[in-house]
């Protein structure tokens, strides 16, 4: 049950710089713990965190293990036109997890 | 609450969130005035939230970069979902707007019962009983995510806890708790969150320990947590030997840690570090 | 352009053996068979670089990877992080880069490191005019009180650096019985 929080206005006048915030539920697990056994638990993250207004590439970030659990990035656009900013995430154990939402921009 | 097929779950779910936004916009309104308010007066009672730096601060008052909001909104779903054999969802039963002062009255009094019972065990009771389902585990992610999300119903109301006499012993057995030395550094719960409360203890400000914003995403545990987990952790903090998960000394505590923090804003989910 | 910009990892399946994770903290990424195994454990029983945990070497050299030999010079980024840090676990960071973000002149990537994670490297951007404000924010793991370094790179392929120091305190009460 992948769950996400993403902020976005709904609207925006063109040219307008807007901030963008989304936040995922992901353990983050850095694969330097150990476990209650004594075991280092596996590595297991999100490795790539990328968004796109309609389709073309407006950030993409490199997650390591130093990013927190749970992680939320907080970054800002130029609004170029209406339509989709969609947020993608992959990453370890074949983690992919895409979501969009629309924009109006006049 | 309907999900619309056409769109995905948590696009539905941040819609009805955007519609709530304006009342949470007021929030941090309704927490400086309750602030103010204490302060002005003879109650120096603090929330733990007080007690943080400034961004830990931003991080709980923003619902979108707030990780206990991730558990709501999957409480929000569950809640939707129908389980067991009935084939019910809680929704059937009940309407959101039920669950509002819910949270802050309770733990409660188990129906024809003679144990109180907290918010988590009612929630437990619910879906084994009403929606013969399979009972949800303790401290398990489905269980704190539909407790965090009836818990939020609550948030910015000042809590309210039950006066039914029954909870009189339990009261008193959970203040008793309080007050009593134990473990292997022989420390009471009032040592440290009424006599030492504000002091550092290892760079950390020791909080007067009133259970605001349950449940609640500690850093600590990089993951949404119970009241009883945090007491647990305290117990053996002070080396003193943890009563088993189902034991009725927690829920007493809890009794008496609502009772004493009667009248200030419910948070949930607070985030602390 | 330096560096791919993906952060380095072990390839091989399992979790890395202590003396892999010591090769790891340092940018290596091989998987050793047991003779190597133990030819790299007697290696590194000797050399003071047994511990896992990454040096402000480990970050130099990471830093190093991204640069190159190009300077690194001071002013334009702004590392907000808090100073007292209540728990490692989750630390808000913002890094801001003063910038017109045209396409004449913009910020094309931003690299943040640490020098005592057991790896170096905390993220790396990739921006562009289309963003408006060269901005950052996240929250990060620090296991340990340390300096934190932003780098930024102009489309004009210059760096421009802030560094910061936190001071992280850990939990009072251990929580667990171990």
């Amino acid at each position: 049950m992948t769950n996400v929080l993403i902020n976005a206005p709904k609207t925006a006048r063109k040219g307008e710089v807007i901030e963008l915030k989304a936040l995922i539920l992901h353990p983050m697990e850095t694969g330097f713990r150990p476990g209650t056994n004594g075991r280092i638990i596996p590595r297991n993250i999100i490795e790539r965190f990328t968004a796109s207004w309609n389709g073309a590439e407006i950030l993409r970030m490199d997650l390591s293990p130093a990013i927190a659990a749970n992680p939320f990035v907080s970054f800002f656009a130029v609004a170029t036109e209406s339509g989709k900013i969609t947020f993608r995430w992959t990453g370890d154990e074949g983690f992919a997890v895409e979501e969009s939402v629309a924009i109006d921009v006049a | 609450m309907k999900v619309s097929p056409s769109k995905s779950p948590s696009l539905s779910m941040l819609r009805e969130l955007i519609g709530r936004w304006a009342a949470l916009a007021l929030l941090p309104a309704v927490f400086a005035a309750s602030f103010a308010l204490a302060q002005a007066g003879t109650d120096t009672r603090r929330s733990g939230y007080q007690d943080m730096g400034a961004a830990l601060q931003k991080m709980q008052d923003d619902d979108t970069a707030n990780p206990g909001m991730l558990f709501v909104q999957l409480g929000q779903q569950l809640w939707a979902r129908p389980a067991g054999a009935t084939n019910k969802a809680c929704a059937d039963c009940h309407s959101v707007a039920d669950m509002k002062g819910v949270a802050v009255r309770y733990p409660a009094m188990v129906k024809d019962g003679d144990k109180p019972i907290d918010l988590e065990g009612r929630i437990r009771l619910c879906r084994t009983a009403h929606q013969q389902a399979e009972p949800l585990a303790p401290e398990s992610r489905e269980l704190l995510s539909l407790a965090a999300f009836v818990a939020n119903q609550s948030r910015g109301l000042p809590i309210a806890p039950s006066d039914d006499p029954r909870l009189a012993p339990f009261r008193e057995q959970g203040a008793a708790i309080y007050q009593r030395r134990q473990g292997q550094l022989n420390l009471s719960c009032a040592i440290c969150h009424d006599d030492n409360a504000g002091k550092k203890l290892a760079g950390v400000t020791i909080p007067q320990a009133h259970p605001t914003g349950y449940p609640l995403y500690r850093l600590e545990w990089q993951a949404l947590g119970s009241l009883k987990r945090r007491l647990r952790n305290c117990l053996i903090g002070i080396r003193a030997e943890a009563y088993p998960s189902d034991a009725v000394e927690y829920v007493a505590l809890e009794i008496y840690l609502m009772d004493r923090a009667r009248g200030m804003v419910f948070e949930s989910p607070g985030v602390r570090p | 352009m330096k560096g791919t910009g993906v952060i380095p990892r072990p390839k091989a399946e399992g979790p890395l053996r202590p003396q892999e994770r010591s090769l790891a903290a340092l940018g290596m990424t091989t998987r050793l068979d047991r003779r190597a195994f133990l030819a790299v454990a007697a290696m590194l029983s000797v050399l003071p670089l047994a511990s896992a945990f990454a040096t402000p070497e480990a970050m130099a050299a990471a830093i190093k990877e991204v640069v190159g030999d190009k300077p690194i010079r001071e002013g334009r980024v702004t590392l907000d992080l808090p100073p007292l840090v209540e728990n490692g676990n989750a630390v808000p960071l913002t890094v801001s880069v003063e910038s017109p973000m045209t396409e004449a002149d913009f910020i094309r990537a931003i690299h943040v490191f640490n020098e005592k994670n057991p790896q170096p490297h905390v993220f790396d951007a990739r921006l562009g005019p289309q963003n408006g404000k060269a901005t950052i924010a996240t929250r990060i793991k620090l296991g340990d009180s340390q300096k934190i370094v932003a780098i930024a790179e102009t489309s004009k392929g210059e760096f421009f650096s802030a560094s910061a120091d936190v001071i992280v305190t850990l939990a009072a009460c251990l929580e667990d019985i171990t």
